[in-house]
């Protein structure tokens, strides 16, 4: 028996629409339920006035009127505490400092590289995301054993008489900045090494056969194109680093507040589910500006994150 | 720029990357009650973790949570690519990219924070679920399916579509055409999606802190109670086992996949010569 062809193909395309839809509506599903949904729960209960323990409604109905209650005092609280807003502010100070240090660090680097031997290039860029799949957690603890009073780098000035007592490292400005360059460098190294290394190298040379300097090269030129590839480093290294936790905890001391700690202590310690609630919607107001623009430039550098 | 300057910037910076590493693993060997103070050669602390059951416990949950959440980071993460990339425009994409590629950089205190508000929330409607396994393997789930798309997704678009064009005009069912033709030439980024979940989970501290219960502790959980109170030697012979598994793993899977490159470039270009020779015959 023959089957008409016209039926054939609406057939297929109807296979083809339940496999589409399946693709799609599956990890949609699931990012919307693990993702979407928590973070309108956090959105609620921040702003939820509480009977004792229970979060109520924020919607209720009496005598016929629908009564939205919104609290705002957990917010208002964030805005006029000193110790809050200070801390919006030290997060975005060692954020940015973290960022400016990692891009200085990290795009001679990532140039270096990009301009190394082909040959050579996969096994340099294997060197640096190696520290990637070991764990993050152990690398920053490492740190203390070298910041230490009685650490490396202490036992080492002392035992060249440089120093005579041991300089304090640890839980100042100073541990917290190093760990963080050093846990976020492959971050700005990777996405830079990716755009570096697909430059056309015809321009370069066609600046310097028009007379420019190798540095009036560079800054003309070379900087100039990588402008996509500086963005998404420094927004991968940006927008992590101010809600970081674990380097704060480890190498931090009371001098460095950050607002993802604060966020932990509100949550762990002071058991206030409310107020911790509201730092983390404070946190995403904060990280959504630089998201947008990560968002916007990210397309050029894509998947060089972690691999 | 001079490539004196160069090597040395280079050298100076593996330097950096590398130097903490090195020492958290000699002074995993050191035989003195002062963690930093060298006092001679010990293999002790590796037999004190061999004995440790808070240790082995976590470890063993570790790497349970580690093998479910990566393998469901890979199917998600697979399915999330193929829609990114093959689908031109369908309703939500823009809202569905944001969603995948979110998790790789909102800090782990927030989603930590309000995957355990939800489920606390679902608990007290519906009575599930409790916090352990199931809700540590949902927040590494969650992370590690977006880290899985970003992977798959550069290889499918680097990926030769003709391949499959030819195997459809052939006459392959869409299903086919994936088993047969798409699977194979994106295995190795499934692989090396796999391995940077496990890892990622293997290792994640913080929104495991949160969505971990009583019963439930992670190895790195262990690992982070023991680095608060200072230097331990103990977790020095973590490290160094972690970095030794850790890099043979990871030398031996790139290893794997560069000569799987090298075969099938030279099979695509094989395959080439000899249609060409059948054209011109």
């Amino acid at each position: 028996m023959d089957i008409p062809n016209s039926l054939r193909r609406s057939a297929h395309a109807l296979t083809h629409d339940w496999g589409r839809r399946t693709v799609i509506g599956i990890p949609y599903l699931f990012l919307f339920v693990l993702f979407t949904v928590p973070f309108l729960v956090v959105l609620k209960l921040s702003v939820s006035e509480t009977d004792g323990i229970r979060f109520l409604d924020l919607l209720s109905y009496a005598d016929g009127v629908v009564h939205l209650k919104i609290k705002l005092s957990n917010y208002l609280f964030l805005g006029s505490d000193p110790l809050y807003v200070e801390t919006y502010w030290s997060s975005i100070k060692f954020a940015g400092i973290n960022t400016l240090i990692c891009l200085a660090i990290g795009y001679p680097f990532a140039y270096f590289m990009a301009r190394s031997p082909a040959n050579r290039r996969p096994a340099l860029l294997m060197l640096v995301s190696l520290p990637f799949w070991t764990s993050y957690l152990l690398r920053v603890y490492a740190w203390k054993g070298l910041l230490d009073d009685q650490g490396v780098f202490n036992n080492v000035l002392i035992w060249l008489h440089l120093i005579h007592q041991p300089i304090r490292m640890m839980h100042t400005a100073f541990s917290m900045t190093i760990g963080m360059v050093y846990a976020y460098l492959p971050f700005m190294i990777l996405p830079l090494y990716a755009n570096l290394v697909k430059m056309d190298l015809r321009l370069l040379e066609a600046a310097q056969d028009l007379g420019a300097t190798p540095w009036q090269t560079f800054w003309l030129v070379t900087v100039p194109l990588s402008k996509n590839g500086i963005i998404a480093g420094a927004m991968l290294v940006f927008i992590p680093s101010m809600g970081e936790y674990v380097i704060p905890e480890l190498l931090g001391g009371p001098s460095t507040l950050m607002i993802g700690r604060v966020l932990w202590d509100e949550f762990f310690s002071n058991n206030d589910w409310a107020m911790a609630s509201a730092v983390a919607v404070s946190m995403v107001m904060l990280i959504l500006v630089p998201l947008a623009i990560f968002y916007r430039y990210r397309a050029d550098t894509g998947g060089v994150r972690g691999v | 720029m001079t490539s004196r300057l160069g090597k040395a910037w280079l050298i100076a910076g593996y330097f950096f990357l590398y130097l903490p590493i090195v020492t958290l693993i000699v002074y995993s060997f050191n035989d003195s009650k002062m963690v930093m103070l060298w006092g001679g050669f010990t293999f002790k602390w590796y037999g004190v973790i061999a004995h440790d059951t808070e240790v082995l416990d976590a470890f063993k949950l570790s790497l349970r949570i580690a093998l479910l959440s990566a393998t469901a980071s890979v199917l998600l993460g697979t399915l999330a690519a193929f829609a990114m990339v093959r689908y031109q425009d369908f309703w939500g994409k823009t809202a569905f990219s944001a969603h995948i590629n979110a998790p790789l950089v909102v800090p782990e205190v927030i989603t930590g924070l309000s995957l355990l508000l939800f489920f606390v929330t679902c608990e007290r409607l519906f009575g599930w679920p409790d916090r352990g396994v199931l809700t540590i393997w949902a927040g590494h789930t969650s992370v590690g399916m977006a880290y899985a798309a970003v992977v798959i997704q550069s290889r499918l678009l680097e990926m030769d579509k003709s391949l499959e064009e030819a195997a459809m005009d052939l006459g392959c069912k869409p299903f086919q055409v994936f088993y047969l033709v798409t699977l194979p030439l994106i295995a190795q980024s499934l692989l090396a999606a796999w391995l940077l979940t496990f890892t990622l989970s293997l290792d994640d501290v913080v929104s495991t802190a949160f969505l971990s219960g009583p019963g439930s502790t992670t190895l790195p959980i262990v690992i982070l109670s023991r680095a608060r109170l200072g230097l331990d030697p103990t977790v020095n012979a973590i490290a160094t086992i972690t970095v030794a598994v850790v890099s043979v793993a990871v030398f031996a899977g790139s290893l794997w996949l560069s000569r799987q490159e090298t075969r099938r470039a030279q099979e695509q270009a094989a395959a080439y010569r000899e249609g060409m020779q059948q054209v011109a015959a």
